[in-house]
C-alpha cells in the first residue's frame, strides 16, 4: 500500500520534472548549435552586420534585420492592441452590464483562439488590399497588415488579464474617487488604472512576448525580405519567418544555414525568457500585495 | 460650457471610442467569417474531403491534412492529457512549498511563454534527430505536446486549487489515503475545470504550424498515414501552403481549408465556454 | 475489557441488520479487530504547536469508553486542535508540532509503527460545516468502504442501509438513495455525514461543532442521534453551546488560551466549578 503510494508520487514527480527537462532541452539545443554557430561566424558580425543573408552565395549574419522586422510588427501590434484592449478592459469593468460582459467575453476568447494562419490569409487577402486603396504605395507584403492583425488578435491577451486587475481593485477605492465627485471616466483614469498598474504591466509584456513569438501571421503577410528599416510599408523578414522559410526547404543537417535558425532562435528565446520573468515577478509581487 | 458639460462630454465621447474598441475585434471576427465564407464556401464539397493534395487547385482536397490532424491531435492527447494532469498534480496536492516548487513555478510559466516556433527547434533536436523517431507524426505529437503541456498543467491545478479543502479533509478523516483521496474525490470535483483546460489546449495545438513545420512536417503528402512513425501534414500547413501559391485558385483552396479549421477552433472553443459555465453553476459546495 | 465490550455490544445491537453486517465483516481481520480493541482514549502532558505558536499547553485527559465528552472554550482556544489530536488530522497543517503521548487504547497514535490511514478508520470525524462528497448519498456512505478495499456490493448496501439507519437519515433518503448528496438541506447532509463516519465502524467519534451550522430542529435530531451513538462510540464533541454541552455530554472539558483548565463531570463543571476562569465561562461573563 504504501509502496504504490510511493511509486504514485515518483510518477507524479516525472510529469512535473518534465518541465524542467523541457526548459533544460530548449537551453541546450539552442546553446548546443549556437555555440557551433558562433565558432564559424563571429559573435561581433552576428551583432552588428545589417545584413542576413545565409541562403545567397554573398553570405552576411547579421541578426539586425530580422529583428528590425520582429520588433516592427510587435511594435505596431502593441500600438494598436494596447489603447484597444485598455479600453475594452475599463469598459467591460466599469461600464458594461453583466449579460454584455458574459456574451462578449467568450467571443473575444475565440479571437485568441483563431488559428494564426487564418490570421495571416486575413491580412494578406483583405487588411493588405483595404490599405492600399489608401496608401497605393503599399507593397503585397508589408509589416503594417500584419502588425495591425496581430493586434487584433492579441487584444484579448491584455484585456483579459488588465480587466482582472481591474477587478481586483479594492471597491472602497472607487467608492472614495465617487465621494469627492470623480466622474466614472476620472476614477477609471486616475484611480484604477494607476491601482491596477501591475497587472496592466504584466499583460503588456506578455503581450509583447507572444507578437515577438508570432509566426504564422508575418510569415504569410510580411514576406521574407530580411531588411533593416522601419518603413511598415516594405516587405520585411521576422526572426520566425526566417525559421520557418529554412525550416520549409531542405537545408541539410549540420550545414551553417541549419545552424543559423538556432542562433536566429536563441535571439528570440532570450528576450522572450526575459520579458516573461520581468511579468512573473511583477505579477508576484502584485499577488502578495493583495494577499 | 461649464465644467460638468466637459466631463459629461468626456464621459460620453469615452464611451463611444470604448464600445468601439470592443467591438472592432468582432468585427474582424466578422469580416473574417464572411470573406472566408466568400471566398471558400463553394469549394467545401465531398470531393475537397476525399482528395489528395494535387497541382491542380480544382482537383486538389484535404484529405491527407485532415487525417494528419487527427493522428497528430490523437496521439498529442495521450501524451499531453496524463503527463499535464499527473504535474499538475503534484505541483498542487503533493510538492511541499520551498524553493523546488517557486523553481517549477517560474518554469512553467516560462514554458507557456516561450514562442511556439522554440518547440520546434526542441523537437528538430531532440525528437527528430537526437531520438531518432524522424520527421514522423511521433516527434510532430512530442512536440506539440509539450507546446500545450503549461496549459493543462495551469488548467489543472487552478481547477484542483478550487476544490474546496474540507473535502480532502472528510476524505482523510476516513482514512483515505492521498491518492485514494485525489484520485476519488479531488480530481471528480475538478473534472470539469481539467476538461475545459484540455479542449482549450487541443484547440491550439489544432492550430499550430510553425513548430510542426521546424519539425519535418510536409507540405505535399500524397498518402495517409498508417503509423505514428510515418510523415504527414496537418491542416493548418495544407493552408499556409496554398496561402504561400502564386496562382489565385489555390487562395479559393486555403479558404476551404481554413472554414474547415474555423469551424473545428469555434466548435472546441464554445464547448470548453459552455462546459465551464456549466461546471461553475453546478458546483456549490 | 474486551468481551465484556462486546458483549456490551451485542445487547445494544438490537437490529438485525447490524448482527449480519459485523459477521460479514469478521474476514477482514483488521476490521473487526481494531475496532473492538480500540476503546479507551486519553492524552499525557500534549503540547501542539503551529510553527512557533505554542496552541494547546501539557494537556492530559483520560476519557472512558462509550462516554461523551464536551470541549468548551472560547473560540481560538485550541479545542478544535485538542480533538484533531486524535485523528491526527493536524498533520495535514504544514508546521504542526505534536509533543506528549496520545493513547488509543494504550497505544500511542504518534508511533512511527501506527498507520495513519488504519487509525483514521478507528477515529471517524464530523466537521462543523457539512461535507458531503458531491457524489450520491449512496456513495458517501460506501466510501469509506471503499477506500478499505471493500467492494462487494451486498456488503456495502447493507452497509449503507445500517449506517443511514444508525444515523437516522434512512426513512428520508431510502428512496433517493442516488440523488447528489448536495441537494440534502444542512441538517440531513450532516447526518450524512455521521453515516458516513461509522459505516466504517469506528471506536471513536470526533464532532467539531457539527450543529453550529444547523438550525434548532436539525441540531436537535443531532443531539438525540449523539445519546443514541454513545451506546456504541467513545465520542467528543467541541460545541459553543453550553446547553447543548449540558444535554448530551457526560464529562466535560473547558479549554482557555491554551491550557486545559478543567476537566470534570459535565453537572460538575456547570454547577460547582472549580477554577475561576471556568466558572466566568459557564457564566456567560466571556466567550
Ligand atoms: N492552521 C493553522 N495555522 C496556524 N495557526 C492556527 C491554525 N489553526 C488554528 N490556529 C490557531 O491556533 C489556535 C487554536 O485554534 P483552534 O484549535 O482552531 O481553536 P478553537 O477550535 O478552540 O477555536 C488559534 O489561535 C488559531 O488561530
Ligand atoms: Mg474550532
Amino acid at each position: 500500500m504504501n509502496t504504490k503510494e510511493k511509486i504514485i508520487e515518483w510518477l507524479l514527480f516525472a510529469c512535473a520534472a518534465l518541465c524542467v527537462l523541457t526548459t533544460l532541452g530548449i537551453i541546450a539545443v539552442l546553446a548546443i548549435q549556437s555555440v557551433q554557430f558562433f565558432s564559424e561566424v563571429p559573435l561581433k558580425d552576428f551583432l552588428t552586420d545589417t545584413q542576413w543573408t545565409p541562403l545567397f552565395a554573398d553570405k552576411h549574419f547579421g541578426i539586425l534585420p530580422l529583428l528590425s522586422g520582429t520588433f516592427l510588427t510587435t511594435i505596431i501590434a502593441i500600438t494598436i492592441a494596447l489603447p484597444i484592449g485598455l479600453t475594452t478592459a475599463i469598459y467591460l469593468s466599469e461600464y458594461a452590464s453583466k449579460t454584455f460582459r458574459s456574451t462578449v467575453k467568450p467571443v473575444l476568447e475565440i479571437l485568441a483562439a483563431i488559428p494564426t494562419v487564418v490570421y495571416g490569409y486575413f491580412a494578406l487577402t483583405v487588411v493588405t488590399p483595404f490599405l492600399q486603396i489608401f496608401f497605393p504605395s503599399l507593397s503585397g507584403f508589408n509589416a503594417i497588415s500584419p502588425g495591425i492583425v496581430m493586434g487584433l488578435m492579441i487584444v484579448p491577451l491584455i484585456s483579459s488579464l488588465s480587466e482582472d486587475a481591474l477587478y481586483a481593485v479594492p471597491k472602497s477605492l472607487r467608492e472614495g474617487a465617487y465621494a469627492l465627485g470623480s466622474s466614472k471616466l476620472q476614477t477609471a483614469f486616475r484611480v484604477l488604472i494607476p491601482a491596477a498598474s501591475s497587472g496592466i504591466i504584466v499583460s503588456i509584456i506578455l503581450a509583447v512576448s507572444r507578437a515577438l513569438g508570432e509566426t504564422m501571421i508575418v510569415a504569410i503577410a510580411a514576406g521574407q525580405q530580411p531588411r533593416l528599416t522601419l518603413d511598415p510599408r516594405v516587405p520585411i523578414e521576422t526572426v520566425t519567418t526566417y525559421i520557418v522559410q529554412v525550416s520549409g526547404g531542405d537545408v541539410p543537417h549540420g550545414s551553417l544555414e541549419y545552424k543559423t535558425i538556432f542562433s536566429a532562435g536563441l535571439s528570440l528565446f532570450v528576450i522572450t525568457l526575459i520579458l516573461n520573468n520581468i511579468s512573473f515577478f511583477v505579477k508576484k509581487k502584485y499577488r502578495e500585495q493583495y494577499e | 460650457m461649464n465644467n460638468e458639460d466637459i466631463k459629461t462630454l468626456k464621459n460620453n465621447s469615452f464611451k463611444v471610442w470604448a464600445v468601439f474598441a470592443t467591438s472592432i475585434g468582432l468585427v474582424m471576427l466578422g469580416i473574417l467569417l464572411v470573406k472566408i465564407g466568400m471566398d471558400g464556401m463553394h469549394r467545401i464539397s465531398m470531393q475537397f474531403f476525399t482528395s489528395l493534395p494535387s497541382r491542380r487547385a480544382e482537383e486538389a482536397g484535404i484529405f491527407t491534412a485532415w487525417v494528419g490532424t487527427l493522428w497528430i491531435m490523437g496521439t498529442t492527447a495521450l501524451i499531453a492529457i496524463p503527463v499535464g494532469i499527473g504535474a499538475g498534480i503534484y505541483l498542487e496536492e503533493y510538492s511541499k512549498k520551498g524553493w523546488w516548487s517557486s523553481f517549477l513555478e517560474i518554469n512553467i510559466s516560462n514554458l507557456a511563454g516561450v514562442p511556439s516556433i522554440i518547440y520546434g527547434l526542441l523537437g528538430l533536436e531532440v525528437f527528430v534527430r537526437l531520438l531518432h523517431m524522424g520527421e514522423s507524426i511521433l516527434a510532430g505529437s512530442f512536440t506539440l505536446a509539450l507546446l500545450i503541456l503549461p496549459i493543462v498543467i495551469v488548467s489543472t491545478r487552478e481547477s484542483i486549487k478550487a476544490v474546496p479543502k474540507t473535502l480532502r479533509e472528510a476524505s482523510y478523516a476516513l482514512g483515505a489515503s492521498k491518492w485514494q483521496t485525489v484520485w476519488m474525490q479531488v480530481l471528480p470535483a475538478a473534472a470539469g475545470g481539467v476538461m475545459t483546460g484540455i479542449i482549450l489546449a487541443l484547440s491550439r495545438a489544432i492550430g499550430e504550424t510553425a513548430p510542426l513545420i521546424v519539425v519535418g512536417a510536409l507540405t505535399y503528402v500524397p498518402f495517409t498515414p498508417k503509423s505514428v512513425f510515418d510523415s504527414f501534414t496537418v491542416l493548418p500547413i495544407q493552408i499556409f501552403n496554398w496561402v504561400s501559391r502564386p496562382q489565385a485558385e489555390f487562395l479559393v483552396n486555403a479558404a476551404a481549408g481554413i472554414i474547415v479549421l474555423v469551424a473545428i477552433t469555434i466548435v472546441m472553443n464554445g464547448s470548453a465556454v459552455l462546459l465551464r459555465n456549466r461546471w461553475q453553476k453546478n458546483v456549490k459546495w | 475489557m474486551e468481551t465484556i465490550r462486546i458483549e456490551k455490544k451485542m445487547k445494544t445491537n438490537t437490529e438485525k441488520q447490524h448482527e449480519i453486517v459485523s459477521a460479514e465483516f469478521m474476514p477482514d481481520e483488521n476490521f473487526s479487530t481494531k475496532r473492538k480493541v480500540m476503546n479507551k482514549i486519553e492524552t499525557k502532558n500534549v503540547h501542539c504547536w503551529y510553527g512557533d505558536f505554542h496552541v494547546l499547553r501539557d494537556v492530559t485527559i483520560a476519557i472512558e469508553p462509550n462516554t461523551v465528552t464536551a470541549l468548551i472554550g472560547p473560540s481560538g482556544c485550541g479545542k478544535s486542535t485538542y480533538l484533531r489530536a486524535f485523528n491526527r488530522m493536524n498533520d495535514l497543517i504544514d508546521g504542526f508540532k505534536l509533543e506528549g503521548d496520545v493513547l488509543i487504547d494504550g497505544k500511542n497514535i504518534y508511533d512511527k509503527q501506527m498507520h495513519v490511514n488504519e487509525l483514521r478508520k478507528n477515529v471517524g470525524m464530523v466537521f462543523q460545516k457539512p461535507n458531503p462528497f458531491p457524489k450520491s448519498i449512496y456513495e458517501n456512505v460506501a466510501y469509506g468502504l471503499r477506500v478499505n478495499g471493500i467492494n462487494d456490493k451486498k456488503v456495502i448496501d447493507e452497509t449503507v442501509e445500517r449506517s443511514l439507519k444508525q444515523a437516522a437519515l434512512w426513512n428520508e433518503v431510502k428512496d433517493n438513495l442516488h440523488k447528489n448528496a448536495l441537494g440534502l438541506s444542512g441538517g440531513q447532509q450532516q447526518r450524512l455525514c455521521i453515516a458516513r463516519a461509522i459505516a466504517i465502524q469506528p471506536s471513536v467519534i470526533l464532532m467539531d461543532e457539527a450543529t453550529s451550522a444547523l438550525d434548532p430542529i436539525s441540531t436537535g435530531k443531532i443531539e438525540d442521534l449523539i445519546a443514541e451513538l454513545k451506546k456504541d462510540y467513545t465520542i467528543m464533541i467541541v460545541t459553543h453551546n453550553m446547553q447543548q454541552a449540558v444535554r448530551v455530554s457526560d464529562k466535560t472539558a473547558f479549554f482557555f488560551l491554551g491550557d486545559m483548565v478543567e476537566y470534570n463531570n459535565t453537572k460538575e463543571i456547570f454547577n460547582n466549578p472549580q477554577q475561576e476562569h471556568t466558572r466566568n465561562y459557564v457564566g456567560g461573563r466571556f466567550g
